[in-house]
């Protein structure tokens, strides 16, 4: 995937350069939200009547909640009746090789440097493409079919594989567990679905790239990855958007599900637009991850690398349920300008001998503002539960801000949860011998940033972790000096 | 010349600390310079390095044919400035070796010249660690990171000898290093004098003096350069300490 990273860095150079619009005819909704515009979209997807029924209980739900107010994140009332709930490009129906794909939107992908191929570059990779609201193109589908596993769009998966959606969908976030997850229930336009069957090791890994395009739009992607007994997957899910003065929102719901001996890993590089640098526009990324170990010794690792959207609230968490299963969470999100980020995760353990391991690294700069919020929960089951939770932040400059909020509650004596955290700010020192070696103080930064990141930067598959590397550098750029 | 100093006065945090220093080095030549503590030694290092809140308030500074004054720090070290420090610094989860090849390969770019290939670094970076007594684990640590203070002074030795300055600058370079790391760090330094090579060495002791042996020696006093001589300056100076020099200069 090398040379789709340079292209990428070449596309991104040094300011927000994902920021490109693509120009295809779209149809869409438009602005406004009742349960018309919600059958409609049923409709338009050619949905079951049971998913229909599901997404107005959960829009039902939805209308009785309050926007949660909690969190450290400020930003103005949204209002919900002005985004428009379904874009998607005109194509009379879903291409059905990859050669009959628009070509904007083929054009879109390469400048993005995740070209739509099954060549070369993306070999390790099958990758599924979500512009706007619906998924117009995955990859080595054939491949992984062999293997019987299944890597649709989700819409397709309702169609193929009712039962399996409708067995799992909403089982791990239920459509009233919060006020974005109800939206999302009631309004989610597409996303990715992903099954591993029975003592499948997944060859490759599977990625979702996500792309906002049109303007007033809201994405609410839905993904749901359910890994069967002895089973292994590793997904990695990429996103950009364009510049836009306005906000745009992204409510998605992630639901993983591991049965006995199975383990996902799921990786984020988020880089959503952040907005500019006074603060205006950007994307607004409100987004419930979680994972259930629902057997023994299965394993949940979520990593993200979080450098974009101007606010990011979100808390990928592990409900471990099995005997012995473990949960972990590796985090960097930088934040620069006037970006905010709240991030954390939850770890609930429920089994016996649950472990789980929180690594999150926090950097602030220019005038943002940085939280980690993490709740590690021990119920009484959970005899000889163990947690770990390592929060690290960097400051760069005087104007920034890193918080830390953790939450611990235990229930049961046997269990042993420890908390380290530090806070430390980019020396003058540091930067002062990177340069007097010669390095710029752009890249010194850069530098510095990723070993303080390290341990969560070597948690990322391959491919992704360069890319990752030098985002971070990017995101930074104009940070110090 | 290599390096012209013309009377340079400095001042860290508004308080003169350099009070017309001038001194100059021909290519091939080593200088040390000595000097009580607090006299101003690293902070001329500090200077000639570009380091911020070093303010130079009068006087010049040429390196080669260039305006080392008019150049960002890593401008001066890709022109081939070279500063071991006296207080090495840690960089958490960076590698020594990956920050060396960064370096390196910032240089380089700077100079026209391709990236070095992995395997072609780490062969030079091996051999010269072996001749140093740095063991193949300090070279897979994070830099500086829990190195013991002779291991931070060969790490910088190291640098030098991969990055290949034409001036190198060593504060105090041998100071709280053993007898056996005194002499291969010497060593390290004498292998690396060539024609188009200057050092300029400061230190606390003739001891160093005796392995690298400098063609010229600079006493520093309270800013100034009070004396300059051969590499017998360096042993009347053991013999008799600052204190009795400083009366003699000060009447
Ligand atoms: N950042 C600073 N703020 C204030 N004073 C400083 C600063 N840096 C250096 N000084 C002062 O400048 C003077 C010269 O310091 P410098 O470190 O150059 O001395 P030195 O000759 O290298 O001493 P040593 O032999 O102890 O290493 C000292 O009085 C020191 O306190
Ligand atoms: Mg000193």
């Amino acid at each position: 995937m090398a040379t789709a990273i340079e292209t990428v860095r070449e596309v991104t150079g040094s300011e927000y350069k994902y920021g490109f619009t693509t120009p295809v005819e779209e149809e869409r909704f438009p602005p406004g939200l009742d349960e018309d515009v919600i059958r409609r979209l049923s409709a338009r997807k050619q949905e079951p009547a049971w998913l229909t029924e599901w997404r107005l209980a959960a829009y039902r739900r939805w209308r009785q909640m309050e926007m949660p107010d909690w969190q450290k994140v400020k930003f103005p009332p949204i209002d919900f009746q002005a985004i428009s709930y379904f874009a998607a490009p005109k194509q009379k129906q879903r291409p059905k090789s990859l050669d009959e794909i628009d070509p904007e939107i083929r054009r879109t992908y390469d400048k993005l440097g995740i070209p739509i191929r099954e060549q070369e570059i993306l070999a390790g990779v099958a990758v599924d493409y979500v512009f706007d609201s619906v998924s117009v193109a995955t990859t080595f589908k054939r491949k992984l079919e062999e293997l019987g596993i299944i890597f649709c769009s989700i819409s397709e998966a309702v169609r193929e594989h009712p039962e399996l959606v409708r067995k799992y969908l909403g089982s791990v976030v239920p459509p009233g567990d919060n006020f974005f997850a109800a939206l999302n229930s009631a309004v989610f336009s597409d996303g990715s679905f992903v099954y591993v069957p029975k003592g499948v090791r997944c060859p490759m890994e599977l990625s979702t790239y996500f792309r906002i395009n049109a303007a007033g739009t809201g994405q609410f992607e839905r993904t749901l990855i359910i890994a069967d007994e002895g089973s292994y997957v590793s997904y990695l899910e990429g996103c950009t958007a364009p510049m836009r003065d306005e906000h745009q929102l992204h409510a998605a719901v992630v639901e993983l599900i591991a049965l006995d001996d199975a383990e996902i890993k799921y990786s984020t590089v988020q880089n959503w637009y952040p907005g500019d640098r006074e603060g205006r526009g950007g994307v607004y990324n409100f987004v419930t991850k979680r994972g259930l170990c629902r057997g023994k010794r299965a394993k949940i690792s979520w990593t993200q690398v979080e450098t974009g959207s101007a606010i990011t609230w979100k808390y990928p968490s592990c409900i471990l349920q099995g005997d012995d299963s473990v949960g972990e969470f590796y985090s960097v999100a930088v934040t620069n300008h006037h970006q905010q980020a709240d991030t954390g995760t939850k770890m609930i353990h429920i089994g016996k001998r649950t472990r789980s391991r929180i690594v999150s690294k926090g950097i602030a700069a220019g005038r943002s503002d940085n939280t980690y919020r993490g709740l590690v929960r021990i119920l009484r089951s959970a005899e000889g539960a163990r947690n770990h939770t390592q929060c690290d932040s960097l400051l760069i400059g005087e104007h920034c801000g890193a918080h830390t909020v953790p939450y611990i509650e235990v229930e049961n004596r046997t269990a042993r949860c420890e908390h380290e955290a530090t806070t430390s700010k980019i020396s003058e020192d540091q930067l002062f011998y990177c340069r007097q070696r010669g390095i710029s103080e752009e890249d010194a930064v850069a530098l510095i940033v990723n070993g303080f990141c390290r341990e969560v930067m070597n948690e990322l598959p391959m491919e992704f972790a360069v890319e990752a590397k030098k985002l971070l550098g990017i995101s930074l750029e104009g940070s110090v000096g | 010349m290599l390096l012209e100093i013309e009377n340079l006065h400095a001042s860290v945090e508004g308080k003169p600390i350099l009070k017309g220093v001038s001194l100059a080095i021909a290519p091939g030549e080593v200088h040390a310079i000595m000097g009580p503590n607090g006299s101003g030694k690293s902070t001329l290092a500090f200077v000639l390095a570009g380091r911020e809140g070093y303010e130079v308030t009068e006087g010049s500074i040429r390196f080669g044919d260039e305006d080392l004054l008019a150049m960002e720090p890593e401008e001066r070290a890709r022109a081939g400035l070279f500063l071991a420090m006296q207080y090495p610094v840690e960089i958490p989860g960076v590698g020594n070796l990956y920050f060396l090849r960064q370096a390196l390969n910032a240089i380089r770019k700077a100079r026209g010249l391709e990236e070095i290939s992995a395997a072609e670094f780490m062969r030079k970076a091996r051999e010269e660690a072996r001749r140093l007594g740095i063991g193949e684990d300090l070279l897979k640590r994070d830099l500086n990171v829990g190195f013991s203070g002779g291991e931070k002074k060969r790490n910088e030795i190291l640098q030098m000898a991969l990055l290949e300055p034409r001036l190198a600058v060593l504060d105090e370079t041998d100071s709280g290093l053993d007898i056996d790391a005194l002499r291969t760090v010497a060593e390290g330094v004498n292998r690396m004098r060539r024609p188009d090579r200057a050092f300029l060495v400061i230190t606390h002791y003739q001891r160093l003096l005796e392995y690298i042996v400098p063609d010229v020696v600079h006493v520093m006093v309270d800013g100034r350069i009070r004396r300059t001589g051969g590499p017998e300056l360096a042993r009347e100076l053991e013999e008799r300490g600052y204190e009795g020099f400083l009366g003699r200069l000060a009447a």
